[in-house]
């Protein structure tokens, strides 16, 4: 398979997943990596699983293959189960928001919700790191995206991106206001 | 923040990160599009999206989102052949819709060009199917390219935009939806100038003909035939077309659109790899070209996304030019279906030559998770709209489903919805259902944007062949499904205000006397209606109305002053009867092991559909926050 760092970033519709994606894509581009992304989502509503492939350096297709996903961000614990069932690559990283939006069959009584040491076994199997995310004082849900940018940034997950990169490519996407509340969480 | 809109009408060169459906638009401003039409569709909107973001009095173009595809291929056309360069575009399916017209367009003299853009979606990731359209291509003698990057889409747009322009015709660009979203470094050429636009009409029915009836079809179907022939006579130098030579006498690889990403992707750490033909022009091929690829290979294998036609017509020309090559069959019915990702390309080349890449490492099996679709937004009127139908119904009654978010419905818990075929179905798959049938009564459902987009024939039927059927239009104020676009119901167009359409006198126009209506949250109400509504004889109608929540909510949340609400549950009242979690089901609650019932801050909008369905009036609004 291709020379190239591949991360795939997953879940729920509505989690703000797509500006996670964006932010990255620029960033990697600001970093100077060759990049080649690609949201898969396409339905309006919540709810769903929702993904998104970016991969860093040289590669033709912008999804990422199966098992081949050397970072996986998730942003809902079972997606990021999930994800490290399919995408994750033996030996890559793992690092996941630790929200729960439980699944039909959970809230119908039907299934069990995925525990966080279920998450481990898999992170185990895959010899990956996980990194797990979550901040209690955080008023805005729809900010959950850029908590987890910052771990992902203090722990150095993907090769030549720094702080700066990612600040310079928020500065092209959000307008004044959201911008400065969505760099209070990088700091 | 950077402004779409004004890069894509900046005058000079750039290079941008964009996705395909943003690429195709700069094209289109550089080719000197005038008139675009669409009707909305996964993967295409981002292409209405990013003409949006131009400012009106800048936009170079008009754009309208039509009724539905049908009309949006007829606009364009009527425009094309009074001289504006047009295009249209549409998801797959939209094709269907737009087939009684669109397969007269080779038939015809275009005098300005057009270009329909098509969203194909192998992997049905949106679709009701993942139907291949190239046999459109074949079965109306229409052209078509295939990009196989964002970068490709934007300059075989503007060569299709040439071809459809000079030799006065119709072209297809046919994309995928992972090429529709696929995002790159994009570079962009300058804006050509071009002066201000001369709008003269120039239709002329003697340059036609333009009427093909009987025998006046036969010199409009040969001059199609004949330009298909020319257009693969200049194809080599037009360009579609690549030759990725990797030194390989034995093996070679035929291959078009996204499966040659794939493809590239799978050979890098491949020691001999096949050299590669790659197809941009389809339909016609460049049978010179293929030839020759065949001729100088001993072994060739098609690598093709969905339907073996590229395959077929490779094996005919090597047949007909008695070619010494083996073409590589396909090895199980799998390579028909699914979208040709970079995994799906490794497995298709293992299979034709086994000794060709590498073993994949074994990976330590996991047990894969339940899948987890998508479902219907905190709020959402249709959700209390399938909660308060379903009391009114017996078991052995029927539903009919119709395409929209209310499709939905057919999920647990509600299972309201059991049949789906195309857009606007629903009235007249639930009359067939209602004949010979006196036990099992029949309701169907339809969206707003669907009633008008192709639900009125199907109601004018019902009323006119007198079936007994109960429609229930889900009116929400927009087409949610593919991303709240207008609809004529709506009382905007894209281009700003416009007549208010009113499903009530359009029904009441078509002859339906039995209509009622009502707010969706009012479920009692709603349930009672049915009830009384299904036992009367005759067509009947019932509007349920509720604004699209999402929509609703998001944009109460860029006001100033918005606080958002919230409910929670009063556990010293919660008698834990789950009705709230298991039927009503709104994806705010969730459950622990111990069956308490909480609410999940982030999901719940406060709109309390929720409390009414509690037995023990357990929820309760919560303190608001912003
Ligand atoms: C022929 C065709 N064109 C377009 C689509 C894409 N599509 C899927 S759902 C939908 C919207 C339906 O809107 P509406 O009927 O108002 O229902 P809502 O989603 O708002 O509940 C569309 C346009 C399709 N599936 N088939």
């Amino acid at each position: 398979m291709s020379e190239c760092f591949n991360i795939f970033m997953v879940g729920v519709g509505g989690q703000g997943i797509g500006l996670l994606a964006q932010v990255l894509a620029k960033a990697a581009l600001n970093a100077g990596w060759a990049i080649h992304a690609c949201d898969t989502h396409g339905l309006a509503q919540r709810g769903g699983m929702v993904s998104s492939h970016l991969r860093l350096g040289q590669a033709y297709s912008p999804l990422v293959p199966d098992g081949q996903a050397d970072l996986v961000l998730a942003l809902e614990r079972t997606e990021a189960a999930r994800a490290a069932v399919t995408m994750l690559k033996d030996g890559g990283s793992l690092a996941w928001y630790d929200a729960a939006w439980q699944a039909l069959d959970v809230r119908m009584g039907q299934a069990k919700p995925v525990e966080a040491s279920e998450l481990k076994t898999s992170l185990n199997a895959r010899k990956a790191i996980g990194y797990k995310v979550y901040r209690a004082d955080l008023a805005d849900p729809r900010m959950q995206n850029m908590v987890l940018l910052s771990a992902v940034l203090n722990a150095d997950l993907i090769p030549r991106l720094s702080l700066d990169h990612v600040k310079t490519a928020l500065s092209e996407l959000l307008p004044a206001k959201a911008l400065e509340a969505n760099l209070a969480l990088l700091q | 923040m950077n402004d779409l809109g004004e890069m894509l009408m900046r005058p000079q060169a750039y290079s941008e990160l964009a996705m395909g459906n943003v690429a195709l638009v700069r094209a289109m401003v550089e080719s000197g599009v005038r008139v675009v039409t669409s009707y909305p569709g996964s993967p295409t909107p981002e292409i209405a999206e990013a003409i949006r973001s131009i400012d009106a009095e800048k936009r170079p173009f008009y754009f309208e989102f039509s009724l539905n595809e049908k009309v949006a291929t007829e606009v364009a056309f009527g425009a094309a052949i009074n001289g504006r360069l047009s295009v249209v575009f549409f998801k797959s399916v939209g094709l269907n819709v737009a087939a009684d017209s669109f397969v007269q367009l080779p038939l015809m003299d275009i005098t300005g060009g057009m270009v329909v853009v098509l969203g194909d979606d192998p992997g049905a990731n949106s679709s009701q199917n993942e139907q291949d359209n190239r046999h459109y291509a074949q079965l109306s003698y229409c052209p078509l390219f295939e990009p196989a990057s964002a970068q490709e889409a934007y300059d075989m747009f503007k060569k299709a935009a040439a071809v459809a322009r000079e030799r006065r015709m119709c072209v297809i660009l046919r994309l995928t939806t992972h090429v529709c979203h696929a995002k790159e470094l994009l570079s962009f050429a300058a804006l050509p100038d071009r002066g201000k636009p001369d709008d003269t009409p120039l239709f002329n029915p003697d340059s036609g003909n333009y009427i093909p009836i009987a025998a006046s079809v036969f010199p409009m179907k040969k001059r199609a035939l004949e330009r298909l022939a020319a257009l693969e006579a200049d194809l080599p130098a037009l360009g579609f077309d690549r030759f990725v030579d990797h030194g390989n006498k034995e093996r070679g690889v035929i291959v078009a659109g996204l499966p040659f990403a794939s493809l590239m992707d799978t050979l890098s750490g491949c020691e001999k790899k096949p050299d590669v033909l790659k197809l941009g022009s389809v339909y016609p091929f460049d049978r010179n070209l293929v030839a020759s690829f065949l001729a100088s290979h001993r072994e060739v294998k098609v690598l093709e996304e969905l339907d073996p036609i590229l395959e077929g017509q490779c094996k005919a020309l090597a047949f007909e030019r008695h070619i010494n090559v083996t073409i590589l069959s396909r090895y199980s019915l799998d390579e028909a279906m699914g979208e040709c990702t970079p995994s799906k390309a490794a497995a298709v080349l293992r299979s034709a030559w086994p000794d060709m890449l590498k073993a994949e490492p074994v990976r330590a099996h996991l047990e894969p998770l339940a899948p987890r679709p998508a479902q219907m937004c905190p709020g959402c009127g249709h959700r209390s709209a399938f909660y308060a139908i379903k009391k009114a119904l017996g078991p052995e009654d029927i539903t009919v489903a119709d395409i929209g978010c209310h499709t939905l419905g057919h999920l647990p818990p509600y299972r309201m919805g059991r049949v789906l075929l195309s857009m606007g179905h629903s009235s007249s798959t639930a009359a067939g259902l209602s004949l010979f049938n006196e036990t099992r009564r029949v309701l169907c459902f339809i969206g707003d944007s669907t009633f008008f987009h192709a639900g009125l024939p199907g109601i004018a039927n019902a009323v006119y062949n007198r079936h007994r059927v109960l429609l229930v239009v889900m009116e929400n104020g927009t087409t949610a499904m593919t991303g709240h676009q207008d609809h004529p119901g709506t009382g905007r167009n894209f281009n700003g205000p416009s007549e208010k359409l009113s499903v009530n006198a359009a029904l009441t126009g078509l002859g339906v006397t039995n209509i009622r209506e009502v707010d969706t949250y009012k479920q009692s109400e709603l349930s009672a209606m049915v009830r009384e509504a299904l036992d009367e004889p005759g067509f009947k109608v019932i509007i349920a109305r509720h604004p699209c929540m999402l929509k609703f909510s998001r944009e109460a949340s860029r006001k100033p002053a918005y606080v958002r609400a919230r409910v929670k549950i009063d556990q010293s009242v919660c008698t834990k009867a789950h009705e709230c979690v298991e039927r009503f089901a709104c994806p705010s609650f969730q459950r622990t092991t111990d069956g308490t019932v909480t609410v999940n801050p982030d999901l719940c909008i406060g709109d309390g559909s929720c409390r009414q369905t509690c037995p023990s009036q357990a929820i309760v609004p919560s303190k608001p926050s912003n």
